[in-house]
């Protein structure tokens, strides 16, 4: 009887850790591993040089650009899509709008569309000539506001933002909705009672009752802007005008894939990694509550 | 006392129905920025090239069928398609054989190691994709993976692995332990006990990972276009991003907008369908805090 149980459970958990061990854990241990190597090709053998790729990366100024736009991009992504998103999910929850159900329909849409059928339709959208964006400001008389949005090294970045968060914030809407509805509805009458507004019950219930869920969601827009800007940036830009918008993974995989330069790339790789987890770990700390 | 809320009243009703209107204002402006570009490339699609060129919020004059013509012929739409379908199909299959089975033992059954096994799968939740896929081409290239949709679909599989998992293991927690005692009084064993009562039960969470996986694995791109290099064999992704390219040169536009919406079409239609699935799903899977 033992034993039989013991082999339904290492045959129900085999499929699982084979997979698992092969395709996640091995390449995991790898980037570590081999960021330690002076690799250039698939025929070559890699050459242990020690923290030389890392250092490296601190005196390649394209990488350092790539990394101060992905940081502006973390920094700036997370917080209009997560705002927006609360003041939807709220408006959309408490003020009993008849036809919420369409807006909440359409706002999440964006979020399972394709990231290449996104970035794809928005270069077309700032495309200079073809584009409804420039068109549209001519029409209205701003002529002088048209830009060829992303062959600007000025607001290609912003223009790329305002993509990524385009197609996140209906995402977070959904999220924070389901946590709005499971807040007591009494904590609203009772404000409402107190003669609290709309925007105060926002500021002094949703958000604290919400706090929990808002530390979550910031950690993983944070994760979704390094992993999503990727394949953004790749088809709309390639990282131009000259790397204005390059992000640290288009950078690590072009240092991989157009330059052969294995190691350099696992390097950025390993530093990313760290580097968001410290992030995760900053943002939770500071999204901490006091005694809780 | 009286008097005053009857003046009161009518006065707070009409500053709720201002209110209401500017709600209902943002709300639609919201609603015109996600869906006007969608229609907009749904006319471009009916336009011919010089018409695309000239004032982008101009209507189509005609229809040009002509675009999906070509998107099916010369751009292979199609073919890329299929190969998205049978990706996703695999995918899903490597998918549920790793994942039922494993959430069912984590979740329900007592064993050594049982907790370091969900901590495993746990810490794989925060190591994801592209960090990682420069060793993984290397270790596909020495294990002949490469440029095989097979393989293809398993790296997708694991990547998932971790989600689902979470997600399957606290939908099984969810089952009385009764059925499977009673199941075992009646001379099942443990395989038929797992398939024949409890997969069953477990139906709506694998139905919810069924949806949201459908989604992902239609969708990606990055490893499609790192481990496929033969172009019979490209997912719909990579054939869009590389249609993109070409299309630069060749200036097909129409084409390349057909091709858009031919994409977009099964996408909004399981989205339709299947829209409550998924918003639960994220509800039951997603964020717990």
């Amino acid at each position: 009887m033992k034993t039989r149980k013991s082999i339904f459970i290492a045959t129900c958990l085999l499929p699982g850790l084979f997979l698992f061990l092969l395709f996640k854990v091995y390449p995991t241990l790898q980037i570590f591993q081999k960021s330690l190597y002076l690799w250039t090709g698939l025929s070559d053998k890699p050459k242990f040089i020690g923290l030389q790729n890392y250092t490296d990366m601190f005196q390649d100024d394209t990488f350092l650009l790539s990394l101060r736009n992905t940081g502006l991009l973390m920094l700036v992504v997370p917080v209009a899509t997560l705002l927006i998103a609360l003041v939807n999910a709220s408006i959309l929850t408490k003020s009993k709008l008849k036809e919420r159900n369409i807006y909440r329909t359409v706002f999440f849409f964006p979020s399972i569309l394709s990231f290449v059928v996104i970035a794809i339709l928005w270069s077309f959208i700032y495309h200079p000539t073809m584009g409804f964006l420039n068109a549209g400001l001519e029409a209205i008389g701003l002529d002088q506001w048209a830009l060829p949005w992303l062959g600007d090294q000025r607001v290609v970045l912003w223009a790329l933002a305002v993509t990524l968060i385009w197609q996140a914030a209906g995402y977070y809407m959904v999220i924070y909705m389901a946590g709005i509805d499971g807040i007591s509805p009494e904590l609203y009458e009772a404000a409402e009672l107190d003669g609290a507004t709309r925007i105060k019950q926002f500021i002094h219930i949703t958000i604290p009752m919400l706090w929990e869920i808002i530390r979550v969601t910031i950690i993983f827009s944070i994760n979704g802007v390094l992993s999503i800007s990727f394949v953004i940036v790749s088809v709309m830009t390639a990282g131009g005008p000259d790397h204005h918008s390059e992000v640290v993974m288009t950078y690590l995989y072009s240092q991989a894939f157009t330059n052969s330069n294995f190691g350099y790339a696992m390097a950025i790789g390993v530093f990313i990694f760290v580097i968001s987890m410290v992030l995760a770990l900053i943002s939770n700390r500071l999204t901490e509550r006091g005694t809780d | 006392m009286a008097a005053e809320n009857t003046v009161n009243r009518p006065a707070k009703k009409a500053g709720s129905a201002v209110g209401k209107t500017l709600l209902r204002l943002l709300l639609l402006v919201q609603t015109a920025a996600v869906v006007y570009p969608l229609l907009w490339n749904v006319m471009a699609s009916f336009k011919t090239n010089a018409e695309i060129m000239d004032n982008p919020w101009k209507f189509p004059k005609g229809m040009e069928w002509i675009n999906y013509v070509h998107a099916f012929t010369t751009a292979r739409i199609g073919e890329y398609m299929l190969n998205s379908v049978l990706v996703v199909i695999l995918s899903m299959a490597i998918l549920l054989v790793a994942a039922v089975p494993s959430a069912y033992v984590l979740g329900r059954m007592r064993f050594r190691g049982r907790s370091f096994f969900t901590n495993f799968y746990m810490a794989g939740l925060f190591v994801g994709g592209v960090y990682v896929i420069v060793p993984l081409f290397i270790l596909m290239n020495s294990l002949h993976m490469l440029d095989n949709r097979f393989w293809l679909s398993a790296v997708y599989a694991t990547g998932s692995l971790p989600f689902s998992i979470f997600l399957l293991t606290s939908f099984m927690k969810s089952i009385p332990h009764d059925y499977e005692e009673a199941a075992m009084i009646d001379g099942c064993g443990y395989f038929s006990t797992m398939f024949r009562i409890i997969v069953p039960m477990a139906r709506p969470g694998i139905i919810t990972l069924i949806v949201f996986s459908f989604f992902d694995f239609w969708n990606e791109y990055v490893m499609a276009m790192t481990f496929i290099s033969s172009d019979a064999k490209k997912t719909i992704p990579v054939g869009l991003s590389n249609l993109m390219q070409i299309q630069q040169y060749a200036t097909d536009w129409g084409s390349l907008f057909a091709g858009l919406v031919i994409v977009l079409a099964p996408t909004i239609l399981v989205y339709v369908l299947l829209q409550k699935k998924l918003t639960e799903g994220m509800m039951l899977g997603g964020v717990k805090g």
